[in-house]
């Protein structure tokens, strides 16, 4: 197809040629097919999606909204006005570009929907928010595309869910709706056109794949062959990346906590002798302080940013020509997607220097290198969409207007996470959000949706309409508690640097001091939500965040057993790594490519047992639950164990002999469920679907209960919804939740398969070397009696040891 | 049994389920039923589980069976709205009326119930008395009669080992004892809050049962 002069000139007035995908998607427009285009960063991919629009508008004048833009971030919305107003306004176009996220003030969005613009960019949540208005099957039954950024950030998440179920929507609203879909690096985008495609149908989607740009250029520090034994994130080799930072224009220091960046980042001024301009950026911060930082990188008043996953989607920061990953990369899709932080051109190399933590890390980084450069990428985890997260839809939809049961659920099953969609447990979905979905029918009166006569459901009140648009969402924000620097009641408006999460400021007290925002600081006081600090002195505490610690990829792991048993690799590692391995193979033996080697050995009146099993930490976490539990009832009186990565450490006072009994699968089944239904991984868990379900009422920000607290408890309706309905749908939510996202049963499972048939059991005659680093993390983990009931027991005889007076 | 302790020269029990008992009187003490508040919420939209009610009437008749109390006292809140007994099951209003039979039965009025609760039987006052001890809702600072009372919901919050710790608890101060919430669904405050403080009027100790011991924690 060709371009309307008016755009065509405005590339040609710029010197740039219109590139091969971008043509590709205006022809897939034209032939009104929906769309995905992958292409690596800086290849015009934004302007790609937003060219049919452009080319439409310019040729056929229209009315009302053309156009709905989606980001995951709502700075991304108000970046992309930027980049998107910039080439309107250059055309001469006469286009209105708005934004709608929940900062939009609501006389606004009251005017957006009486006078639409034609392109407006906006959020899933906030797209969620207006398609439950009456008005908004009028606003939207003219829209002809939607485009879907940064497609890839939303696809295996709650979030992708609902934004599935509202494309669903808008194609009942709008049928010839074209569907755009944008990402970055993704390993399979077959797979992704299904989930974007209506009824999960991939041949209706147009897969448009840019020409890749210069390879990047990914260099893994060793400093004279040496790399350490223990440590996680690179903190060692702090001087030698300061150097590369002098040396550098701008560079982006990512790491993969948030608890990381606050230790890098000093060690970093540590040694910044040179007094050089070093933020630091993560999600706990506060958004000002975040705005702050992103605004002085903008200007180009940084050398250097130390940063979390908050800067890893596609912000075009400039200038950036240096990415530095702390510690190991966990993923090839996550290396490649950072590494593109760096020359957002694409004819030039990016640059990323990986600064490995240890041995294993080391063998990791060389790992994701392969894997880069052979181009294979981790696949993304599709899962059946979530049903606290349906239950939250079909309540919106109901707002919107009367609803068929039987329509609402050809919808629904239209949506490609929810294809599968049993009737049944629709319906279930459909009674709970009706009537709570239990047992006892004591709701009959107080039902949210009641049938009409015509066979329509529809909300019971408009109340409950406006009580939906506060509480809709799928982001569930941990219990958090301000920080607030100034102490006391005379500096109550004290300036606020940002949160952490309840169960962390639990642990504090006044007098501690943490790390935080890249300052120590000491508490000085609590009072309500809030944290009061100063600056402290001395060496902290850290903060430790739930999230943020990404498990390597199955892939991966794959790839750093075979650089283990690959022994032509060898030669070109560091003298550390090279004699690591050799004396592993002597003492004990490698890890091979598919069995799980268990070393046991006695060490300091202790017997440790030591299994490779190569799975991630959250997988080994949860063995190393599983394994002593068994232990414990075996008699061998287990004391502690660890998890990495790469493998779990357990120590008792007797030793295993026979190790194949305690990977049993039938641990799955027995331990697990009832180790799970105990944990509060299941309560957290509960407390996110009873939010998203629409249960229990959002916390709103800012509103802190004081008082006396009214407000209910989920752990408290949890506690009642298991003693009275174990098959509560909630319930049954938490579950799925708990068993995929917090502690990755799949890979468990698969290891314990693989034990099952290949486990190999070395008695080595003293420690190994590949045990050393989990060893050398012992004493931060503990298993055992840590009842709350005998901590109570503790605290008053300490308590009462501190108060006696002899 | 939970073990006693002496307050205004009388032995009293903290039971673990939250109750008071005073074998001298055969009177058994609950504060803050909140009974019906689920249904209160369902009818706002919040459909928490309706099984509340008849759970807290369950554990209040094993209280009475286990002490065999003569005399029942709920000291205000016993239900969370005055149209609250309106929304009783039928099962849950059979229950209530066949204690308030059975025993000598008061309902204190609190701040949410006024005296809703009287067609279910019982006697309905704003303050009582028994012996050396007055009994209200509310704590009354001013007063230096000992009295025991509700209202705050106290609990108990430490920090120890990293872990918090939260337990309802008995809120003892020099002529008050606050007594915990006994309903479901009812969250707390920390005894440690300055409204608790102010309404102790006086050094407190936070008393919990836990087993077959009674835990004094000293406040501040």
């Amino acid at each position: 197809m060709s371009l309307p002069p008016i755009i065509s000139d405005w590339f040609a007035a710029r010197g740039w040629q219109v590139r091969a995908h971008q043509l590709a998607m205006l022809d897939a427009a034209a032939r009104g097919r929906h769309s995905l285009l992958t292409a690596p960063t800086g290849a015009g991919k934004t302007l790609a999606g937003f060219l049919p629009t452009l080319a439409d508008l310019a040729t056929t004048p229209h009315e009302g909204l053309h156009t709905l833009y989606i980001s995951p971030l709502k700075a991304l919305a108000v970046d992309v006005q930027r980049n998107l107003l910039t080439p309107v306004a250059e055309m001469g176009l006469d286009v209105r570009v708005e934004t709608r996220t929940g900062d939009t003030p609501a006389a606004r969005k009251a005017r957006q929907k009486e006078q639409p613009p034609h392109i407006l960019l906006t959020t899933p949540e906030s797209l969620a928010n207006l398609l439950s208005s009456p008005e908004a099957a009028a606003m939207m039954a003219g829209v002809k595309r939607v485009i879907i950024d940064e497609i890839h950030a939303f696809g295996t998440t709650k979030r992708g869910d609902q934004l599935m179920l509202c494309l669903a929507c808008l194609q009942r609203l709008a049928p010839a709706l074209q569907r755009v879909g944008l990402s970055a690096t993704i390993a399979d985008p077959e797979s992704w056109a299904g989930w974007l495609a209506p009824d999960a149908d991939s041949t209706q989607v147009e897969i448009v794949v840019a020409e890749g740009g210069a390879d990047p250029a990914i260099d893994i520090l060793v400093i004279d062959d040496r790399i350490p034994w223990g440590g996680h994130n690179g903190r060692w080799a702090a001087r030698a990346v300061m150097k590369r930072i002098e040396a550098a224009r701008l560079a982006i220091v990512f790491v993969n906590t948030r608890a990381v960046a606050e230790l890098v980042f000093r060690d970093l001024w540590a040694e910044n002798d040179n007094a050089l301009p070093i933020g630091i950026h993560h999600g706990s911060l506060a958004p000002e302080a975040r705005r702050k930082v992103e605004a002085a990188m903008a200007a180009g008043k940084l050398r250097a940013i130390v940063a979390t996953a908050s800067l890893d989607l596609g912000l075009d920061w400039g200038d950036v020509d240096l990415v530095i990953q702390m510690g190991a990369p966990k993923g090839a899709s996550r290396l490649l997607q950072r590494t593109g932080r760096a020359n957002h051109r694409m004819d030039e190399a990016s640059r990323c220097l990986i600064v490995p933590g240890n041995r294993f890390e080391y063998l990791e980084a060389l790992a994701a290198r392969d894997a880069v450069q052979a181009g294979e990428l981790d696949p993304d985890g599709f899962r059946p969409g979530a049903l606290d997260v349906l239950a939250q839809h079909v309540v919106g939809c109901a707002a919107a207007g009367p609803f068929f049961p039987d329509e609402l659920y050809d919808e629904v099953k239209s949506a490609a996470p929810y294809a599968g969609l049993t009737r049944a447990a629709f319906d279930a979905v459909l009674g709970y959000a009706a009537t709570g979905g239990y047992a006892l029918k004591a709701y009959e009166r107080y039902q949210r949706l009641v049938t009409q006569p015509d066979g329509r459901m529809r909300l019971r009140s408009a109340a409950l309409a406006r009580q939906w648009r506060m509480n809709s969402g799928t982001i569930v924000e941990a219990v958090a508690m301000n920080v607030v620097f100034g102490s006391g009641k005379s500096s109550r408006h004290g300036r606020k640097l940002g949160q952490v999460e309840e169960y962390f400021a639990g642990q504090l007290r006044v007098g501690d001091s943490f790390m935080f925002a890249g300052q120590t600081l000491e508490v000085t006081g609590f009072d309500g939500a809030d944290i009061h600090v100063r600056m402290g002195r001395g060496s902290p505490k850290v903060p430790v965040y739930a999230g943020g610690r990404m498990p390597m990829t199955t892939r991966l792991a794959a790839r750093v057993r075979g650089l283990m048993n690959d022994r032509a690799r060898w030669p070109g590692m560091p003298d550390d790594v090279r004699e690591w391995l050799a004396i592993q193979a002597r003492v004990s033996r490698l890890p091979g490519e598919d069995d799980v080697l268990v070393e046991t050995f006695l060490r300091d009146d202790r017997w440790y047992m030591v299994v490779y099993g190569f799975a991630g930490h959250p997988a080994h976490q949860t063995l190393g639950m599983l394994v002593t539990q068994r232990m414990e009832r075996a008699g061998l009186k287990p004391l502690g164990f660890v998890a990495s990565d790469y493998a779990m450490a357990c120590w008792s006072l007797d030793p295993v002999d026979d190790p194949q009994p305690l990977f049993d699968p039938t641990v799955l089944e027995d331990e697990l469920a009832e180790w799970l239904a105990a944990s509060p991984f299941l309560r957290r868990a509960f407390r996110e679907v009873a939010i998203i379900g629409g249960l229990i009422e959002r916390v709103q920000p800012g509103v802190h209960k004081s008082g006396k607290a009214m407000s209910v408890s989920s752990d408290l309706i949890y506690d009642v919804l298991r003693r009275h309905e174990p098959d509560h749908l909630l319930l049954t939510a938490a579950w799925t939740d708990a068993r995929g996202k917090l502690t990755d049963i799949a890979r468990l499972a698969a290891l314990l398969e693989q034990a099952h048939g290949r486990l190999t059991h070395v008695r080595a005659a003293h420690v190994t070397p590949l045990a050393v680093p989990s060893l050398l993390t012992i004493g931060r983990e503990r298993v055992g009696d840590s009842a709350d009931s005998a901590l109570l027991l503790e605290a008053e005889a300490l308590i009462a040891e501190a108060m006696r007076v002899d | 049994m939970s073990v006693s302790f002496s307050f205004a020269g009388e032995s009293l029990q903290p039971l673990a389920c939250g109750a008071l008992w005073w074998p001298d009187q055969a009177t058994l003490f609950v504060a803050d039923l909140h009974f019906e508040k689920a249904s209160h919420f369902a009818a706002k939209g919040w459909l928490l589980p309706p099984h509340a009610t008849a759970d807290t009437i369950t554990t209040l008749i094993a209280a009475v069976e286990s002490t065999g109390a003569q005399r029942l006292v709920c000291l205000g809140d016993s239900f969370h709205d005055e149209a609250g007994p309106d929304r009783l099951s039928d099962e849950t209003r059979r229950a209530l009326m066949t204690m308030t039979r059975s025993l000598d039965w008061w309902w204190i009025t609190g701040n949410h119930d006024e005296d809703a609760a009287a067609v279910l039987g019982g006697r309905v006052m704003a303050e009582g008395s028994i012996g050396p001890l007055v009994l209200r809702h509310e704590a009354d600072p001013a007063d230096p009669t000992p009295e025991l009372s509700g209202h705050y919901h106290p609990k108990l919050v430490i920090r120890h080992r990293g872990r918090h710790i939260a337990r309802r608890c008995f809120a003892h101060g020099p002529t008050k004892l606050i007594l915990p919430a006994y309903g479901a669904f009812t969250g707390g405050l920390d005894i440690a809050d300055p409204a608790l403080q102010a309404a102790l009027a006086g050094p407190a100790t936070a008393l919990v049962v836990e087993g077959e011991r009674l835990l004094r924690f000293p406040v501040g």
